[in-house]
């Protein structure tokens, strides 16, 4: 059996026919869409297309709202420095403790400058409380910046609800949409949501191609300066081929949304339903009553991620993990701690993320395989009583390592 | 992911001596929850001869915790207690060929479960002398502690104060920005305030050698530079010592944490960069390991 690739929330395979349709776009209509002659020629209309199929899958009442950049990053990053810079005098932002470090780390900075940086924290749900929200929306804020949806736990954010609040009290309102895009519908033009980043490589387009959705008469400063592509508003010369591609993938999203929220969904719960059934001790993080329909994460108690992904990785299954072990970092994922889950399973959490080129028998593969890894694992965990095949009578007290 | 050694891989999916040994008299529990990793080691010592006659480890951890633990138990099996504990994390990665920096503190445990387990069973109390930080230098594997302690202990102020006395910002110079951000730090606890152009502040100068020296006075000598080292090594558990020199090689054993294969080859480079500075002379530092065989005093004097 080939093997499976259930990591789509870290990246996606490029669909064959956004690559098909790239390919002209380095080889013949290479030309400068700013040139006059036959080599640009048709670029500037490809662009012109590729924006309104992003458009569409969003919903944005106009394609002007549409801005190419490099990445999410770049798009998070344009989004929160241009409402700063745009509102020299407010200087508070909102945004929540389980944000992508491409929003917190920013943030961090910020704080550093001597922003007041408001990080909600989540239940042990992963939920906000939209009460203590609303308490924070004043007008010393610059911006709001919430995901739409959660890259570890699939948990959906009720951004649309919090950016009627924050347009009722007179803020700019920002989500990271990089893991939605794609998997869920929205329809930009109905809600009061300013600023929305796209990552591209995250539904089926290439690395290195992103959009920046700018809410026609939002107050905006660019990121880059220096020519007229995109309106002034994002200089650099277009990636012609990449804009290309993600209006092909946005198209195919659109056409998939249903196979997503049905086929990929029924994946999804058929993988969660059998390793919940068939290993003791595991537990599925986040809302599971408002998530994307292709993400679990699933803690396994007592056992480390990383171990759990390199057994996984020689079965030919590929996921990740939020243990410190697997950045490099001495803390575990900080959308586990925020949630309040313990250390003997946040360690042990495993993401599967599935996308439409997933089937039901790569599901029964991996229920083959996981409990006997788990198992494997958990014969080495102090934590773990082999003889008797359960937890330790309680872990934490029976073994208290000194700390090294 | 991590580029993990064959030898890694293969401790890690075929561990060795694996769960606890029964009968055990000799327990070692190191590790933090909150990194995520945690081992316990028992021993089943021989009371009269002291020697480990068995060897099991429990770990909660990735890849290279498991299997340095899994090497550990295998090195130390049938060796004296004595001898056991000579054995330094060093020896666990070099058994492994090797762990990313990001993973020496893998090696670092076993050697302190190792430690603990000992100590258990002499009815002594073992006692970790290090904290661990967030690794900033990864060329050389300096973490945040380790940083803010200099520049503590020796006042420093530069970017370039860091590098000289501890190595971290040497390499690729990538996180210079992060020990800007701890010197910050630091000098507001002390009152100060950061300032990148400020005059570095001496930089730890060994005593310059004078004239012709006997071969006594140039052993002593090549010894007070090495040794010159080790308060930085010391400081994250590691250590130096010079065991030979024969004409114009220095041979040197490294032991202790903060030396893992490629970190070790750099400060050897280090070490071996300021001997030259100071002898006036080629020298070649060497690990002990790759010294030939063993040179009789009278063969080292012809030299």
């Amino acid at each position: 059996m080939p093997d499976i690739y259930l990591d789509n929330n870290a990246t996606t395979k490029v669909d064959s026919a956004v690559v098909d349709v790239m390919i002209p776009y380095f080889t013949e209509q290479f030309g400068n869409p700013s040139s006059i002659h036959r080599f640009a020629d048709g670029v500037a209309k490809a662009i012109k297309k590729a924006r309104s199929q992003v458009q569409e899958l969003i919903g944005a009442e106009h394609d002007s709202e549409i801005i190419f950049t490099s990445c999410g990053t770049e798009s998070d990053s344009t989004a929160i420095l241009s409402a700063i810079k745009a509102q020299p005098n407010r200087k508070e932002i909102i945004t929540t403790s389980v944000e992508h470090p491409a929003v917190l780390a920013l943030c961090e900075n910020l704080e550093k400058e001597g922003y007041t940086i408001h990080r909600m924290p989540v239940d042990k749900c992963g939920r906000l409380n939209l009460e203590a929200y609303k308490n924070l929306l004043s007008d010393e804020v610059a911006i709001v910046s919430v995901m739409w949806a959660n890259n570890e736990t699939g948990t959906i954010f009720p951004v649309v609800e919090m950016a009627e609040m924050a347009n009722a009290a007179g803020v700019m309102f920002h989500t990271d949409a990089v893991q939605a895009v794609g998997k869920i519908p929205m329809m930009l033009q109905d809600t009061k949501i300013d600023m929305l980043s796209i990552s591209g490589h995250k539904l089926h387009a290439p690395k290195g191609i992103g959009v920046l959705y700018l809410r026609r008469g939002t107050r905006y400063r660019p990121l880059l300066r220096g020519g007229h592509q995109e309106r002034g508003r994002r200089a650099g010369t277009e990636n012609t081929a990449s804009i290309v591609g993600l209006g092909k993938a946005c198209e195919l999203a659109i056409e998939h949304m249903e196979y997503e929220n049905v086929q990929v969904k029924a994946m999804r719960d058929r993988l969660e339903q059998g390793i919940t059934a068939a290993v003791p001790h595991c537990f599925i993080t986040g809302d599971l009553n408002n998530r994307l329909p292709n993400t679990t994460d699933i803690a396994f108690e007592y056992i480390e991620g990383e171990a759990i992904l390199m057994l996984l990785n020689k079965a030919g299954i590929a996921a990740s993990s939020g243990s410190a072990c697997t950045s490099g970092s001495l803390e575990p994922s900080h959308v586990m701690r925020a949630m309040d889950i313990p250390y003997t399973a946040a360690h042990g959490t495993i993401r599967f993320s599935f996308s439409r080129y997933n089937n039901m028998s790569e599901v029964d593969e991996v229920l083959k395989v996981m409990p006997s890894i788990v198992a494997t694992l958990r014969k080495l965990s102090p934590y773990w009583d082999s003889v008797n095949n359960c937890p330790v009578a309680d872990p934490e007290q029976a073994f208290q390592p000194t700390y090294a | 992911m991590w580029d993990y050694s064959d030898k890694v891989k293969d401790h890690f999916f075929n561990p060795k001596n694996a769960g606890a040994v029964a009968g055990a008299n000799a327990i070692g529990e190191v590790g933090s929850i909150s990194c995520g990793d945690a081992l316990r080691l028992t021993l089943k010592v021989n009371d009269d001869t002291e020697v480990i006659e068995d060897a099991g480890f429990q770990t909660f951890g990735c890849g290279s915790a498991i299997a340095s633990s899994s090497v550990l138990t295998e090195i130390i099996k049938g060796l004296t207690l004595d001898e056991a504990l000579k054995v330094t994390n060093q020896d666990i990665a070099s058994e492994l060929d090797g762990l990313p920096p990001e993973k020496m503190h893998c090696s670092v445990m076993g050697r302190e479960a190792l430690q603990a387990a000992v100590a258990n069973y002499r009815g002594e109390e073992w006692k970790d002398d290090h904290e661990e930080g967030a690794l900033v230098c990864k060329c050389f594997a300096i973490d945040a502690v380790m940083i803010e302690e200099m520049v503590w202990a020796n006042k420093l102020r530069t970017v370039e104060d860091v590098t000289n006395y501890t190595k971290a910002g040497g390499g690729c110079a990538a996180c210079h920005e992060d020990i800007e951000a701890i010197l910050e730090k630091v000098l507001k606890e002390r009152g100060e305030t950061f300032d990148p152009s400020a005059a570095p502040v001496a930089k730890p100068e060994p005593v310059v050698a004078k004239g012709p020296l006997t071969n006594l006075q140039r052993i002593k000598k090549i010894e007070e530079v090495i040794m010159s080292f080790r308060p930085q090594l010391m400081a994250d558990g590691g250590d130096v010592e010079l065991v030979e020199v024969v004409d114009k090689t220095a041979y040197v054993n490294m032991t202790g944490a903060c030396n893992g294969c490629q970190m070790s080859a750099m400060t050897i480079a280090g070490i071996q960069q300021r001997l030259m500075e100071v002898m006036g002379e080629f020298i070649k530092v060497v690990p002990a390991s790759q010294m030939p065989k063993l040179v009789t005093i009278e063969e080292a004097s012809h030299a």
